[in-house]
């Protein structure tokens, strides 16, 4: 502290995120919070596209056997399955923050302390519950 | 009841058109009404997942299915356009390319939530 006295101290800044356009340096600490809202407005964005793939699953069962069948052919390949994982973990979290927010909305759980420890509960639910659906799409027959 | 509108704020006509809150409570709902449904369609996914055409077909012709299913697209439909449209107006501040994006989110939506629908309508009332 005594060798800080003798330069000037750095004056206040305003909220904001980055110091300078993108890239530059970041001038808040990440936190879990930060992480969940991100992720919240990230995974919507990906569950649009999910949305997508699932209006394409109905159109290709009217269409008939041929193109249903090639649908779940593209799917169930590798990079379908990829997909599918990630918008798997994707409903997961956007469904466990939503509620998240919707405690919020009511007034409650708005403390940091709670924040966190709903952020934490949010991530594990994600984790977990993405596991559990594929150990049972393995178990089913579904992969 | 009291106005806490200032002179100056009545004159000008800004602020609210008495449903500001309309599209907040919207998302809200949509969002509780998405909880179950979700939940529903991940075991939809699973069980078709592990099912052919035949059963597929089958599935969705099950009179509680399909209405789960209208239900369930409807409302992400409804809940992805409004999600999206806030995340156009967050950062999009040029006037054109915000207006263009938010007309082709609500068409983008409309048309695949109608093409969606409209499909399981055609299999769950015979047509496939």
């Amino acid at each position: 502290m005594t060798e800080a006295s003798n330069t000037p101290r750095e004056r206040p800044v305003s909220p904001h995120l980055v110091t300078g356009g993108l890239g530059s340096p970041l001038l808040w600490r990440w936190h879990i919070t930060m992480w969940t809202s991100i992720l919240h407005r990230a995974t919507g964005v990906a569950l649009y596209v999910g949305a997508l793939i699932a209006a394409a699953w109905a159109i290709s069962l009217a269409e008939g056997p041929d193109a249903y069948a090639g649908f779940k052919g593209l799917l169930g390949s590798v990079p379908g399955k990829v997909v599918m994982f990630g918008l798997t973990v994707c409903i997961f979290y956007h469904l466990a923050n939503g509620i998240r927010h919707l405690v919020w909305d009511t007034g409650h759980g708005l403390d940091v302390k709670s924040a966190n420890a709903s952020a934490v509960v949010v991530f594990a639910f994600a984790a977990a519950a993405s596991l559990a659906i594929w150990g049972i799409a393995g178990m089913t027959g579904a992969l | 009841m009291v106005s806490y509108r200032t002179p100056l704020g009545r004159a000008r006509g800004l602020g609210s058109a008495k449903h500001g809150a309309s599209h907040w409570v919207a998302e809200r709902v949509s969002s509780i009404a998405l909880v179950p449904l979700v939940i529903w369609a991940v075991y939809g996914v699973l069980r078709l997942a592990a099912g052919d055409y035949g059963f597929a077909v089958h599935w969705v012709q099950d009179p509680l299915n399909a209405t789960l299913l209208v239900l369930t697209l409807a409302i992400s439909f409804w809940h992805m356009q409004s999600g999206m449209r806030v995340v156009v107006e967050d950062y999009i501040h040029k006037a054109l390319t915000k207006s263009a994006l938010l007309l082709l989110n609500l068409f983008v939506c409309g048309l695949a939530g109608a093409l969606a629908i409209f499909s399981i309508l055609k299999v769950a009332l015979g047509g496939a």
